[in-house]
């Protein structure tokens, strides 16, 4: 088994927080994990993208090649369809919905969500009400995290898991409200 | 023995613990700043090792001399272009009778994520004559470090480290061996392999030459250097993140290729020459600069036909990927959706919202607008993102520190209203003699040192002194009081930070100008340590 991700989305919005919930519940399942992380200039404000390889063996590049991701999961619809070149014709093209505009030329929005739903398999995720019901604005990032659950090769389980590991030091409000936009992210 | 998930950059700092290390110096850069960042983590958790940010990174380079010549091991870290600032201390002390273990860690940033070139630092071991190691993954980068500490020892010369953005900034699990005790503080044995002057250094310089023949015979035995014979028509010479892409490929290979990787330096000439006798073709993958290939091409002709950047089947420039190296491998690219990205609209990086220096260039630009001559020389650090639109003010970027004295050199060629425009770490590192120089000389030049407090590019790191001092320091150095300002970096001072810096420039003289405003960045980091301490 090997699952190749591609992360994206604007510097600020959690990508990294996505990359480390799923690969910590990888690391939970004894897989073998990983992760290309962006740090320095790209983080303000610029595009990022993270490469997240799991594999029951050895991974040799950190880098996924392209054409051979099983998943694009996006924090923006804009950068979803920037990385779409690293997808393999049968993978799944996850992105929230919303878009973030820093840029004075962003396209029109409904006909990014269209180059979206041409895409065979894709899903458009509202975070923003999952954020809400979870009553965590800033859980956008799991609510995405919910999203991927039921295509990663990961329990939901181990997803719960490593969020608590991570938040931990946020207190228990925090991990319960990332727990159920999770939840509510896994059930769309 | 333990398993943690950690970055390249982060191996090798629990690496360097592990191996015994009693202090680390560095300067921040991408890609390398997580090294020390690591160690300051650990440091916190354990009181050990002394791990220091420095003003640059020859004072840091310099530091770790010291430690050295009291014959404890030492761990110095920064970025490929840290190590140009660095190279007077760093070519010397590969002179020196090393003791107690050297080893720089240097990131290098093929790509350019964060950078203004893409050099390859194993260019400089090479310059200087010292080993170099480049390991491919994370488990390497903590393996390493042990290895390199006792070559160190054992050779007496420093030990270089070069590692890559996708090594530093990657994540993956490695298994841990026990921690070595730190070496006891013992003086430089002979005070006279520490003195390089030139009677003595003739010395140092032919016994380093002779060193050179021990690292070659390590470098042809080590285990780090590992050679496989298989195809007779062509061999595979990979060196550092090369091997991973080209195991990546691996499934679809119709050839077991002969193979031989490189992971440590001087060259194993002995084993490339059995690679080649045994192969046609060679082909060889290495981040960076073309240094191996350029090394088997010499300029005679030759029989071996060989196949790298400077063929031209591999880019010349850029990072490898798994990808680029396909055809030279015979694949054709991967099958992709057909979608076309490149209408898409480009997101570079910017100013954060409500970063003090969007205020400050305002008002440059502002009165810039104006004015029929002038400059704006800027810096390294997050201001130079001011460069893109909308704010499109700094006019050149070259390297730490080089706004002030480019500035200087500008004006004193008779150029009109010259700016300088630098934040308060990019003055402590190599700014400051820069501000000497034009005092000295009374040069007409406006000097704007923006001062957020921290080094933010790097994720917010603590200026090295208290940025306030700043103001005292030009005072001392001799700038007239009348023209040393200190105003806010903020929008509702607009009108009259444009008249001061109008005032200024018609000044035939040295103007210190200093817009005062935390990053926003390094206060919310503030307030997150802040709540987590209380
Ligand atoms: S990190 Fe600080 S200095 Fe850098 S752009 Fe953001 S606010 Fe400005």
């Amino acid at each position: 088994m090997k699952y190749d991700i591609i992360l994206c989305g604007v510097g600020g919005q959690g990508v990294l927080s996505v990359a480390a919930a799923i690969a910590t519940a990888a690391g939970i399942e004894d897989l073998h994990v990983r992760q290309s992380e962006v740090h320095g200039m790209a983080q303000r404000g610029g595009a990022v993208l993270s490469h997240l390889r799991i594999s029951d063996s050895e991974i040799y590049s950190d880098l996924v090649p392209q054409g051979s991701a099983d998943m694009v999961l996006s924090m923006e619809p804009l950068e979803s369809l920037r990385y779409i070149s690293f997808l393999k014709p049968e993978g799944v093209l996850i992105s929230a919905q919303e878009p973030f505009i820093n840029i004075s030329n962003y396209p029109e929005l409904s006909s990014i969500h269209d180059q979206i739903s041409k895409i065979d398999n894709s899903v458009l995720v509202n975070t923003e009400k999952i954020a809400k019901a979870a009553q965590n604005p800033r859980a956008a990032n799991m609510a995405i995290v919910g999203a991927a659950g039921k295509y990663l090769p990961v329990k939901m389980e181990s997803l719960h898991k490593a969020v608590s590991i991570l938040f931990k030091n946020k207190g228990e409000d925090i991990v319960k409200k990332n727990l159920s936009a999770i939840d509510l992210g896994g059930a769309i | 023995m333990e398993t943690y998930a950690l970055l390249g950059d982060e191996a090798i700092a629990l690496g360097a613990v592990d191996a015994g290390i009693s202090a680390a110096y560095g300067y921040p850069g991408t890609p390398s700043t997580e090294i020390m960042e690591y160690l300051q983590h650990i440091n916190k958790e354990t009181g050990k090792p002394l791990a220091r940010w420095s003003a640059n990174e020859k004072t840091a380079y310099e530091e770790a001399l010291g430690t050295s010549f009291y014959g404890k091991r030492v761990l110095v870290t920064m970025k490929h272009v840290g190590l140009n600032v660095a190279a007077d201390a760093f070519m010397n002390s590969a002179l020196l009778d090393i003791r107690g273990g050297l080893v720089l860690a240097i990131a290098d940033d093929p790509g350019m994520h964060s950078s203004q070139n893409e050099q390859d630092s194993r260019y400089y071991a090479d310059f200087a004559h010292i080993p170099c190691f480049e390991p491919f993954n994370q488990q390497e980068a903590y393996d390493v470090m042990s290895e390199a500490f006792e070559l160190s020892e054992k050779l007496h010369v420093p030990v270089m480290i070069r590692l890559v953005t996708r090594l530093s900034h990657s994540r993956a699990a490695i298994k841990t061996s026990p921690r070595k005790p730190e070496n006891p503080g013992i003086k430089a044995p002979d005070v006279k392999q520490w003195m390089l002057l030139p009677a003595l250094a003739r010395k140092q310089w032919h016994q380093l030459l002779g060193k050179d023949v021990q690292m070659k015979q390590f470098s042809e035995t080590s285990s780090w250097n590992s050679l496989e014979l298989n195809s007779k028509s062509v061999g595979v010479i990979t060196s550092g993140l090369g091997k991973n892409y080209f195991l990546e490929n691996s499934s679809e290979y119709t050839e077991n290729y002969s193979h031989l990787h490189i992971g440590c330096y001087p060259l194993p000439t002995d084993r490339i020459n059995k690679l080649a006798s045994h192969c046609e073709t060679l082909i060889v993958v290495e981040e960076g600069e073309p240094l191996i290939e350029k090394q088997l091409r010499g300029i005679l002709p030759q029989s071996t036909n060989i196949k790298g950047k400077l063929s031209g089947d591999i880019p010349r420039e850029g990072e490898l990927t798994p990808d680029t190296i396909r055809s030279v491998f015979g694949l054709s690219p991967k099958e992709q959706i057909t979608f076309d990205s490149s209408e898409l609209p480009g997101r570079p990086p910017q100013l954060c919202k409500g970063c003090p220096h969007d205020d400050t260039y305002k008002f440059i630009k502002e009165v810039v607008s104006e004015l029929s001559e002038s400059a704006v020389m800027s810096d390294i650090g997050c201001y130079a993102l001011g460069a893109l639109p909308p704010l499109q003010v700094p006019e050149t970027i070259v390297c730490m520190g080089a706004s002030i004295t480019m500035a200087k050199g500008a004006a004193e060629a008779g150029m009109d209203n010259v700016m300088a425009v630098l934040g308060d770490s990019t003055f402590f590192h190599s700014g400051l003699t820069g501000l000497v120089d034009c005092v000295a000389d009374n040069a007409s030049v406006t000097i704007l040192v923006l001062d957020n407090s921290t080094v933010g590019m790097t994720g917010g790191q603590e200026t090295i002194l208290p940025s306030d001092r700043i103001k005292q320091i030009a005072l001392g150095i001799g700038v007239h009081p009348d023209h040393i300002h200190v105003i806010d970096a903020h929008k509702k001072d607009h009108e009259q930070n444009v008249q001061l810096l109008k005032d200024e420039l018609a000044y035939k003289g040295v103007s210190l100008i200093i817009p005062v405003r935390e990053c926003i960045e390094y206060f919310r980091k503030k307030k997150r340590t802040e709540k987590k301490e209380n």
